[in-house]
């Protein structure tokens, strides 16, 4: 039994379509990869996932998670799964917490709105939280403003949040791409033991192979909203189908990464 | 924080200032003679002369500014070269009705203003909030004084539930009276100004929407609304409130309007008589007084401003 | 300003705002105009034995006030102390907010400071206290009312044109005219005064419609314009005696004073608009080439 299954989902935003017949399917605990250039559909998909698309656009096809059809479904009703059930975080750290509230409010609003959390509770829990992702500090950390966290940290605060109520899937937009090089793989490796530890399943959202590939043993390709290729990473690397997928692959190469067969 | 407000402090002591200076030149400088008009057309240059020994005006002008801030600063706001009267001694009884007024007015502003504002934002696709956003419009483009009068002409003429103009004699001796004559009043005043206000909360709100971090917070679980009165709000008000400073300066104008309009006897018509009487020292009291609000308020408003933004708050 | 004039005026007219504010203004400067050569009465001229006539009697299309003067020709003549008003208040904002703000970047940062501070103190007088100060040594006049409302939306000009002059002067190029040698006043002239001229056009329409309420507020009081000229402000003031029996003739002059003033709002979002699409013309013009 599939916990997340994509079938045949189209995104339409004023006339003109950006997902086209996209169909996914992810196991409890498992890892995808969905890659793409920008624009080619991908945040779309994983924000269709978490009905969070602007009210113009048009969705069909079917969302299911843990057998429950997603689609149809209200902002209220959307709203009890979101930070519940799923949750995610976004590429953009600088500008993805509330800029007038402190860190520990934020990160133990997931608990307080779906546990129900006490604010005393609540507050203890905003420092094992802030704690469980290694920011320095943590009893600091939680009562700053985002203003005064550097981007790394920032993000770090954006995964705490999304793991606070222990989800069972996570969606990744990009989490690294706009952090400094020097802290990317810090994140990527948090993120990773992480999700193993807690058993979250993940979808990862990069542009980025030479990422994906230590990340996620499974991949799947978009191209202009359509689904071009799908399979194992290693395979999807080694010998790619699609030429679109063969140009990620070089561009990958083309920055200095190895093959994954000497990575692994 | 301490070191910003002290800064303001300073600033707002400055300004006060040179408002005051300002407002001193231009009522001495400019080619009109208070002694002139006290002696009246036919004074001989002598009697003239007589008069302006008597009001202190042959003596040196920094001497002139001298006493008159000096009488400001202990609470003497100028008395009335005409017949006496005193800008300080008629202030408590006028200021109860225009500070009523005023305070009345922007509460009922705020209480329509920001509901509409955020209605109109939030359904900015729909017909509804397409209509609050003209009416907001029109809203600012109606003169005061005309939106009083049509007022009267409802509420006065046609149906008669409240009087047309006003205040009561023994003023807030008769709560109920008092309370009755200012409605209309506090309508007419709250009305434009609250119509600038809903522009304002309507553009803020709109983008708040756009923000990352609203996204953010029903991402963890949050609908719409809740996301926008438990995050956005707050972020919406910080905009609205640093323009609610320069609103200051037309709520006062307003005042004064509305106050003729209704003819009720506070600050404004206060000025206006003082002014129609070309009672120099007076206006030069007054105005200073209604400039002085004006900046006072701004210092506040700019507090405030400081204090929901901890960006700002953290900065020097 | 390369872009013909022509191209803005129609992206103008295409626009709906800007078409409306374009008929609504276009009708007040044309009843200014027709009120020098005709008006069906004289506006003026009290006739005791007409007054109070109803709107279409009498050969008085929107009747007459308790003199028995013509109400129509009182709204034609009231156009022109508004327009008047109006642009010689427009013109003082314009010279005053664009020396205060060039005051502002251009000299030495302390007296530049000291000219922003002085801005500021000066935004905190309403137009209604200047033109009272003036009234007080003066007494009321179309020149009081003009000066009044021309430093006061004058200052908030200067506000707007002083950060987009800021702007200007910061960027890149601008810095590399200057660099290459390029004077303070031709780098002004060449650089700055083009640049700034869309943002500054679409403020002083607003400057004119906030002038056209102000005319209507200080006539009303007694400190604008004085009789025996028309003005839309005084008849309101005129008629609010006989309120009750005469509702009627309080409506018309204001809701002459709301067509102008939404004429000019209209206007002012009109040229914002059609500034908008011109410079976005611009930008993808130049990108492919750069």
């Amino acid at each position: 039994m599939s916990l997340l299954k994509i079938t045949d989902l189209s995104v339409r935003i004023g006339g003109t379509a950006v997902v086209e017949g996209v169909s996914l399917d992810l196991a409890p605990g498992e890892r995808l990869a969905l890659i793409g250039e920008s624009g080619s559909g991908k945040s779309l998909t994983a924000l269709a996932v978490m009905g969070l698309l602007p009210d113009s656009a048009e969705v069909t096809g079917s969302i299911r998670l843990g057998g429950e059809e997603l689609l149809g479904l209200g902002d209220r009703e959307l709203s009890r799964l979101r930070g519940e059930r799923m949750a995610m975080v976004f590429q953009e750290p600088m500008s993805a917490l509330n800029p007038l509230m402190r860190i520990g409010k934020q990160l133990a609003e997931p608990l307080r709105l779906h546990r129900g959390l006490n604010r005393r509770r609540a507050a203890a829990a905003a420092v094992e939280l802030a704690a469980q992702v290694g920011l320095p500090d943590p009893e600091l950390v939680v009562r700053s403003w985002p203003h005064q966290l550097s981007g790394g940290q920032r993000q770090r605060v954006g995964l705490a949040m999304a793991l606070a109520t222990r989800p069972a899937l996570l969606i990744a937009d990009e989490p690294t791409t706009a952090l400094d090089v020097t802290v990317q793989a810090d994140m990527l490796k948090l993120l990773d033991d992480l999700v193993q530890q807690h058993g979250t399943a993940l979808l990862f959202i990069s542009h980025d192979l030479a990422v994906v590939a230590e990340l996620c043993p499974r991949a799947a390709v978009l191209k202009d909203g359509r689904l071009v290729e799908e399979g194992a990473t290693d395979t999807l690397v080694r010998s790619p189908r699609h030429s679109y997928t063969q140009r990620l692959v070089d561009a990958a190469r083309a920055t200095g990464w190895d093959t994954p067969e000497v990575a692994r | 924080m301490t070191l910003y407000v002290l800064r303001r402090a300073g600033l707002l002591v400055v300004s006060l200032f040179a408002a005051s200076v300002l407002i001193f030149l231009v009522l001495r400088l400019l080619p009109g003679d208070v002694a002139q008009t006290i002696g009246g057309i036919k004074a001989t240059p002598t009697q003239v002369a007589a008069v302006r020994h008597d009001l202190g005006l042959d003596r040196p002008l920094t001497a002139q500014y001298g006493s008159w801030i000096g009488g400001v600063v202990t609470g003497d706001f100028g008395r009335s070269v005409l017949d006496g009267t005193s800008v300080s001694g008629q202030l408590a009884e006028k200021f109860a009705v225009t500070g009523p007024l005023a305070v009345g007015a922007v509460l009922l502003a705020l209480g329509f203003a920001v509901p509409l504002g955020v209605l109109a934002a939030v359904r900015r696709d729909s017909r509804l909030g397409g209509a609050v956003n003209a009416l907001g419009q029109l809203g600012i483009a109606l003169p005061t004084l005309w939106v009083g009068l049509l007022l009267v002409v409802v509420f006065a003429v046609q149906v008669r539930w409240l009087p047309a103009q006003g205040f009561p004699v023994d003023g807030w001796d008769e709560p109920g009276r008092a309370l009755r004559s200012l409605v209309l009043p506090w309508l007419t005043l709250a009305l434009s100004e609250g119509a600038v206000l809903l522009r304002f909360v309507r553009s803020a709100v709109l983008d708040v929407l756009h923000q990352d971090w609203l996204r953010t917070a029903r991402a963890k679980g949050h609908t719409r609304t809740s996301a926008l009165l438990r995050h956005g709000l707050r972020n919406a008000a910080v905009p609205v409130v640093s323009v609610l400073g320069l609103q200051i300066a037309a709520l006062v104008a307003g005042a004064v309007v509305v106050e003729q309009v209704f003819v009720l006897p506070g600050v404004g018509q206060m000025l206006i008589t003082d002014v129609g009487n070309r009672d120099l020292d007076k206006v030069q009291g007054e105005i200073l007084l209604l400039t002085g609000a004006v900046l006072v308020i701004g210092f506040v408003v700019d507090l405030v401003h400081r204090l929901i933004d901890p960006k700002l708050r953290s900065a020097v | 300003m390369s872009v013909p004039s022509s191209r803005v005026l129609r992206a103008l007219l295409k626009s709906r705002s800007g078409f409306a504010g374009s008929v609504l203004v276009g009708v007040l400067v044309l009843s200014a105009l027709v009120s020098l050569v005709w008006t069906p009465y004289d506006p003026t001229l009290a006739r005791p034995q007409d007054s109070w006539l109803l709107p279409l009697s009498g050969g008085h299309v929107l009747g007459t006030d308790r003199l028995g003067r013509d109400e129509l020709s009182q709204l034609l003549t009231g156009a022109r102390s508004t327009l008047r008003t109006a642009l010689l208040a427009a013109a003082i904002a314009a010279v005053v907010g664009l020396a205060l703000a060039l005051a502002a970047v251009l000299v030495p940062r302390w007296i530049g400071a000291a000219v922003v501070q002085f801005t500021d103190v000066l935004i905190a007088f309403p137009v209604l206290l200047i033109a009272m100060i003036l009234t007080a040594v003066y007494g009321g006049s179309t020149w009081t009312a003009v000066t009044a409302i021309g430093v006061g939306a004058g200052v908030n000009v200067a506000r707007v044109a002083r950060a987009e002059a800021g702007r200007v002067l910061g960027t890149d190029y601008v810095l590399a005219a200057h660099a290459a040698g390029s004077g303070t006043w031709r780098t002004v002239r060449r650089h700055v005064l083009p640049n700034i001229a869309p943002t500054l056009i679409v403020q002083l329409s607003l400057v004119l419609s906030v002038a056209v309420l102000a005319e209507a507020a200080l006539s009303y009081l007694g400190f604008g314009t004085p009789p025996p000229a028309v003005s839309w402000g005084r008849m309101l003031h005129e008629q609010q005696s006989y309120i009750t029996a005469r509702p009627l003739l309080v409506i018309w002059p204001g809701l002459a004073v709301v067509c102008s003033v939404l004429g000019f709002n209209l206007l002012g979002d009109g040229l914002r608009e059609a500034a908008d699409a011109r410079l976005r013309v611009r930008e993808l013009q130049e990108v492919p080439g750069a």
